[in-house]
């Protein structure tokens, strides 16, 4: 097919922040996590884990606590003291409610999802009742001393234990007292230490589990006040607990990146006595694992080394699907890199602040594997910080360069970007309309004489950029029917006739951009979108869908392509489908038609509509069985997907020109060196 | 090798035992016989389970008068008692008197059973009807075809799809053979030739090829063969009057070291192997019995079985089993009998009437044209199985016959001519050798010219056979006697191609060319030609001829000791061990030859301790020349083409020092060496395990080095197919 030169980007610094929490959406297909620097994300399970929501995060507002009430709302408590709900159709952040106990530690919702009870710095347990507009403070249970760290009610709903430094309490709802004070740090040595429990949780039996600083799981009968069983499971702490809706499976997050699960199981095979025992060990993470969530078959942990790894019960499985692997995330399904094709310029996407780097160059050309020697080096032209404390939404570079935009949670800023030989200036735009931030996606035209905003309900704006650095509102694309859902994904034609948008209901609405017209909705395919890009002469559409299906749409034609129904009738290779992350970028080769560019994590891929597809008894990855044939064998081995997995974990790809790629990767070695010091363990062999 | 295995009891002691009629015979089927005794009952016997299986008898007052037979079609069993009575029974049926009945018109002698025809009953007079005629008519007439004569055996066996029924008769000492075919109801009677002073004891037979092959216990202790044809001839059936004299001749004497066999019953093995159960009568004492089992081919016995208890005299074999009454205990015993010819260890063993064809090749004996023929080797099975061929490989057998015949041919017809016309007509034949049987051809003209050497000893076309051997693909096997003739005419040039080129050269050859090598002088040397390419890259040209000094030492250790206490020093001994060649430029070219040759440890470490003492010390000088040389080297490979590799050096000398120890360890001239050696050696050891450590650093260092390559930013070239 050809060579390319391959711009081999390592120096986009991205480092994902840890885990804080998650939260399993009870009954429900969702996942709730949020990390260090108060993003919070939601996969859905259903899609392939797809991370279809990402609520940027704002540096005075952590999360420690996440939980799904009343449905599908999502409530998450910090140390700023605030009750906040998170709107998942607006990505935003709802207005917080004080707390009024000092920075929150926890959050619990009851079994209906009605109450929310939160444990707080000064001690204190309070009720919040969930309302249709938002929250509203119930009232307060008995107060002690010690922050509360964690809670847990009681699956009747009727106590609440909380668990503190050194004791935990059981306290009745109905009348708000303490019923129970039970001290963990008793008859133990280490007693000099506090003992922190860092984790609890009130079982239908009257058993109450704790998991606490000195590596233990305890058992306790609290109405007795007696310890029932102690498992010393870590030599470090024990960080996080969650226990499956059946009440027969535990599963501890520790300290040393060590994931537990406790099973209860019968003393005697068939006899009714039971006894918890520690059945399996995962070390998946290298750090703390500050949060474990357990859905009916899998067991997730999240780590601070960013990692949520979802690890499938292989007992609860009926049959071998897509759920029945082991799955590891560490980096977003979306683009943090945007390229400027013409100017040869990078923009890289953190969360307070964006780089701007120009790439470097070769003359020479050389053989596969080789590497190029450097006539010019990359060279870093600028850093952009946000202002304020909120992160950045989204971001983009304009194809030419000479325009760049981004937007945080209340602001939107466009700047013209003047390169006068080495050096670099940024200008920003003045009198930018004033709009209904956030953006969640800003794209440039081709021509980068227009910028798409995506925004709130479906709504697409489009600005008409002039020179020498103005902005125009032109339209607001909105679709017929209406829509309660972000806009996440855009994608422009080349001749810029067309404009394509996701929202997060994942439909997609296609304009025409001349007479800024709703032109059609692709016919509805339910899952999530998670790459798509009009190709430039053909004006199809191609979409990437979560659960790694691919389509093309011909947007004159208001119909799927020949070769899509051929795809959707041949089905894709077996290996293809059960790839583990989604294609977040596709881009097309100007030079020839039936060339589509595609990536994930792991692979890039020249699919070529003018091959055969694979079937399941092909070699999908054939690249290097290829290269040993000769020429004229080759022929018969060639189909349409060619596959590198040279760059990973890939970032982002782009094609720059016919021949010449750019590949941003994060080696996981680079970013892990950068995280805190993991807990020491003496090594066998170190 | 015949061989008797274990033993063990069938049956125990019976009520009884013996009797009138006592008779093994097959059961329905494998592992199965059938036992007829004491004139009553007869017991079905499975003979791995060491049990019966099931037992009749007859009535009190019946009799059975001949041995109950299995029909191997139907699994039924066919009794006759009180000399006319018919009874066949199934195995399901316990009680005789209620089986199926049927009442002769005359006396039955024997029931035969035969694999695929029936049962065919044999009557007293001679007349023989298969099961199914009869029982059709019970009743019917059988008529007396021998008068005066009493049946003494009889045999059955298929020819083709017709039974075939042997018997002898007696009458008035004279011996009469019948065969007879009761479908064809054919009947030949032939008189068996008169021995002097001895008379037929038992009898047996077998069939092969349209033969019937009698053999005949006779009393003088030995052992006839009467072969029987069984065509019908035309002219034969109107000569039918004649009584044909059948001529015996003496296969086996049964007789050992002096003493006598007193055989009683003969069973054919196999083809080459009898088994006579009899008594030995030692001189003077008491005759014991045994069983033995003879090689007809050879004369000799093979194997033999006390049997202290006695026999009944009798004697079955079925299944690779021997079936004896060993005093009242009915025994088995296991034997192997497998031929000792060499077609049966090249595991060829074919019957020898259908072709003729050797299957192995003689390259030896090119002699006429129908070993020629033996090139086809391979073909021979294919030929035979000609029928299941299909015709394209068929025809190409035929093709690469004629063309191979043509060879031979041609041989032949030089096998006289002179020398020139000779090498012209074989150097023609070269260039247009077909290329299918290339090597087999060339294999025949490089055996027809050693031949010519061989009988011709001034004869010696020393460059035509380097250029055959150069150019052509040869190996040992194809012309064994090359090497052999070489050798003998030391042609060292011819030998040194051989070890370089022949994959298969015998361990005892590869040893004699070193010894020949070593054994060489130099000056001799000089003056032939040898391909030097493997030696004079690294031997220095100008070689010093002095042989080796023996340094006297001073006394028996101070050396050594001096050796030990200062590794580092050099001294001057191994200095010259070490730097110069102790053997000249040619001869060292040859050895490497040797050194190059493949081998197997085991076959050549025999022939190495045959070595003399000063050649071995001499060879070992030179492969530690060898090993310093390659050491001096850091990708330890001397120049050179064909030079020796440093993994065969080290081969050698851990070969030439495990073969030559003692003399290693006693020869004084040695001592020196061996210590230089040594010191050597461990130094490398040392050498080497520092470079060990060396390279686990750098190991390390070129990962970290890696890890930190891993720069930011580069442009690669990928290709994408």
């Amino acid at each position: 097919m050809g060579e390319f030169q391959v711009h081999r980007v390592r120096f986009f610094g991205l480092v994902p922040a840890g885990v804080r929490c998650i939260a399993y959406q009870p009954r429900g297909t969702r996942l709730a996590l949020a990390r260090t620097d108060g993003t919070v994300e939601v996969y859905n399970f259903a899609a392939n884990y797809f991370q279809e929501k990402v609520i940027p995060g704002h540096e005075a507002r952590s999360v420690e606590s996440l939980c799904w009430a009343a449905g599908a709302r999502l409530f998450g408590a910090g140390l700023g003291g605030d009750i906040t709900e998170y709107d998942l159709a607006g990505l935003s952040v709802g207005r917080g409610v004080d707390g009024g106990g000092g920075p929150v530690w926890s959050m619990v919702a009851n079994g209906t999802g009605t109450q929310l009870a939160i444990g707080c710095e000064d001690g204190s347990v309070k009720i919040f009742q969930v309302v249709a507009e938002g929250i509203q403070f119930e009232r307060n249970l008995d107060r002690r001393k010690g922050r509360v760290l964690c809670l847990s009610w009681h699956p009747s709903d009727t106590h609440i234990v909380a668990g503190s430094i050194d004791f935990f309490r059981v306290i009745d709802v109905a009348s708000g007292q303490t019923v129970q004070r039970i001290m963990v740090n008793h008859h133990v040595e280490k007693a000099k230490r506090e003992c922190v429990v860092w984790a609890i949780a009130l079982l239908s039996s009257g058993t109450a589990v704790s998991a606490d600083s000195f590596g233990r799981v305890q058992f306790w009968d609290w109405q007795q006040g007696t310890l029932a069983e102690s498992c010393a499971v870590s030599t470090s702490a024990v960080l996080s607990l969650a226990v499956s809706e059946k009440e027969d499976s535990i599963v501890v997050g520790t300290s040393t990146g060590a994931t537990l699960q406790l099973q209860l199981l019968p003393v005697r095979l068939g006899g009714l006595e039971k006894q918890w025992v520690r059945t399996k060990v995962f070390q998946f993470h290298s750090h703390d694992v500050r949060a474990v969530a357990h859905s009916p078959t899998a067991l997730i942990s999240g780590g601070l080394d960013a990692q949520l790894v979802i690890r499938p019960l292989m007992e609860k499985m009926q049959k071998k699907n897509y759920d029945a692997v082991l799955r590891k995330f560490i980096f977003p399904h979306r683009r943090l890199v945007s390229c400027a094709r013409k100017a040869r310029l990078l923009l890289f996407q953190f969360s307070q602040y964006l780089e701007l780097w120009r790439l470097g160059s070769t003359e020479e050309t050389g053989k596969d594997g080789e590497v190029l020697p450097l006539c010019r080096m990359p060279e870093h032209l600028l850093q952009l910080k946000s202002k304020g404390p909120e992160h950045i939404y989204c971001s983009s570079v304009s194809p030419c360069g000479t325009w760049l935009g981004y937007s945080t949670a209340s602001r939107f800023q466009l700047y013209r970007v003047h390169c006068d030989g080495d050096g670099v200036s940024l200008s920003k735009v003045p009198k930018v309309p004033k709009l209904l931030p956030p953006a969640y996606q800003l794209q440039f035209s081709a021509g980068s004489d227009s910028l798409f905003v995506a925004s709130a309900r479906g709504s697409v704006h489009v600005f008409q950029l002039l020179e020498p650095g103005g902005c125009k509102h032109l339209h607001t694309l909105r679709p017929p029917s209406g829509c309660s859902e972000a806009v996440y994904l855009l994608a422009p034609s080349a001749d810029g006739r067309w404009l394509a948008a996701v929202s997060g209901d994942w439909a997609i609405h296609i304009y025409n951009l001349k007479c800024f017209k709703h032109h059609c909705v692709v016919p509805r395919y339910d899952c999530a979108v998670s790459a798509l890009a009009i190709h430039p002469t053909t004006n199809n559409l191609v979409i990437a869908y979560s659960d790694q299906q691919l389509s093309e749409f011909s947007i004159p034609e208001k119909q799927y392509t020949g070769w899509s129904r051929a795809v959707q009738s041949r089905g894709l290779h077996r290996l293809w489908l059960e790839r583990d992350s989604p294609i977040t970028h596709i881009t097309f080769n100007p030079k020839n038609a039936s060339h589509i560019l595609l990536h994930d994590t792991f692979l890039l891929c020249v699919l070529d509509k003018s091959l055969p597809l694979p079937d399941d008894g092909a070699i999908l990855m054939n690249q290097s069985t290829l290269k040993q044939l000769p020429e004229t064998a080759r022929k018969r081995q060639l189909h349409a997907f060619k596959i590198c997995k040279k760059f990973q974990p890939l970032l982002f790809m782009d094609l720059l020109d016919k021949n010449c790629l750019v590949v941003v990767e994060r080696p996981i070695m680079d970013f892990k060196t950068q995280l805190p010091q993991p807990v020491q363990q003496k090594k066998f062999g170190t | 090798m015949a061989a008797l295995c274990e033993s063990f009891t069938l049956r125990g002691p019976g009520p009884g035992g013996g009797g009138p009629g006592l008779c093994l015979e097959p059961g329905p089927g494998r592992d199965l016989v059938l036992l007829t005794e004491r004139g009553r009952a007869a017991t079905l016997f499975k003979i791995s389970d060491q049990k019966p299986l099931g037992c009749w008898s007859v009535k009190h007052g019946q009799i059975l008068t001949c041995p109950v037979v299995c029909n191997f079609e139907t699994h039924e069993f066919i009794a006759v008692h009180d000399d006319k009575v018919l009874r066949i029974w199934k195995n399901e049926d316990i009680n005789l008197d209620k089986a199926f009945k049927a009442t002769l018109s005359a006396d039955v002698y024997r029931i035969h059973s035969l694999p695929q025809a029936g049962p065919v009953v044999l009557f007293r007079g001679g007349a023989a009807r298969t099961l199914d005629v009869l029982l059709e008519a019970p009743q019917q007439e059988i008529e007396n075809l021998i008068s005066a004569e009493v049946i003494r055996w009889s045999g059955a066996f298929m020819e083709g799809q017709q039974p075939v029924l042997i018997f002898t008769t007696e009458k008035d000492g004279d011996f009469f053979v019948y065969v007879q075919k009761p479908k064809l109801s054919s009947l030949h009677k032939y008189k068996l030739e008169q021995q002097e002073s001895a008379t037929p004891l038992c009898f047996t037979a077998h069939i092969t090829n349209q033969t019937v092959t009698l053999l005949c216990l006779y009393s003088n202790d030995s052992v006839y063969q009467v072969l029987i044809p069984l065509q019908q001839d035309i002219e034969e059936e109107e000569e039918k009057e004649k009584e044909e004299i059948l001529s015996k001749s003496l296969l086996l004497k049964l007789s050992v070291s002096g003493a006598v066999l007193k055989g009683t019953s003969l069973v054919v093995v196999d083809k080459d192997h009898v088994a006579v159960l009899g008594s030995l009568a030692a001189s003077g004492n008491k005759p014991e019995e045994y069983l033995t089992v003879w090689n007809t081919k050879f004369q000799t016995l093979q194997t033999s079985k006390e049997l202290p208890l006695g026999t009944s005299g009798q004697l079955w074999c079925y299944e690779e089993k021997f079936f004896l009454f060993h005093g009242k205990v009915l025994t088995v015993i296991l034997y192997k009998c497998e031929t000792s010819s060499l077609a049966a260890a090249v595991g060829k063993l074919k019957d020898s009437q259908t072709l003729d064809v050797s299957s192995f090749v003689n390259w030896n004996t090119l002699e006429d044209e129908e070993q020629v023929v033996s090139f086809q080797s391979q073909q021979s099975v294919a030929l035979k199985a000609e029928s299941r061929m299909n015709l394209r490989s068929r025809r190409s057998t035929v093709d690469e016959q004629s063309g191979t015949l043509s060879v031979g041919q041609l041989l032949l017809k030089l096998k006289n001519a002179s020398t020139y016309v000779l090498e012209t007509e074989l150097r023609q034949l070269m260039a247009k050798a077909p290329t299918p049987d290339l090597q087999a051809t060339i294999g025949c003209v490089v055996t027809a010219l050693i031949d010519r050497c061989k009988r011709n000893p001034k004869y010696y076309p020393q460059t035509f056979l380097q250029e055959i051997v150069e150019t052509r693909n040869l190996s040992y096997s194809l012309c064994p006697d090359l090497m052999a003739v070489a050798l003998e005419k030391n042609d060292m040039h011819l030998l040194q191609i051989c070890l370089e080129r022949f994959p298969d050269i015998p361990e005892e050859i590869t040893y004699a060319c070193l010894k020949t090598f070593l054994s060489m002088s130099e000056e001799y040397l000089q003056s032939i030609d040898v391909n030097l390419d493997s030696a004079i890259c690294y031997v220095d040209v100008e070689y010093n001829d002095t042989e080796f000094k023996i340094e006297t030492l001073e006394n028996g250790f101070s050396a050594e000791m001096e050796q030990d206490m200062c590794d580092t020093k050099t001294p001057r001994q191994s200095r010259s061990d070490g730097e110069s060649c102790p053997v000249g430029l040619r001869k060292a070219a040859l050895l490497n030859a040797v050194l190059h040759s493949a081998y197997t440890e085991t076959f050549l470490l025999p022939h190495l301790k045959n070595l003399p003492p000063q050649q071995a010390v001499l060879f070992l000088r030179y492969l530690y020349y060898l090993y310093v040389k390659c050491s001096e080297k850091v990708n330890t490979t001397l120049p050179g083409v064909r030079s020796p590799t440093i993994n065969q050096i080290m081969d050698w000398m851990c070969l030439l020092l495990d073969a030559q120890f003692t003399v290693m360890a006693m020869l004084p001239e040695a001592k020196d060496l061996v210590s230089n050696l040594h010191r050597f050696v461990r130094a490398q050891v040392r050498f080497y395990s520092e470079l060990n450590k060396m390279e686990g650093s750098l190991r390390e260092l070129q990962r970290l080095n890696l890890l930190r390559e891993s720069q930011t930013y580069s442009i690669e070239v990928l290709e994408i197919i």
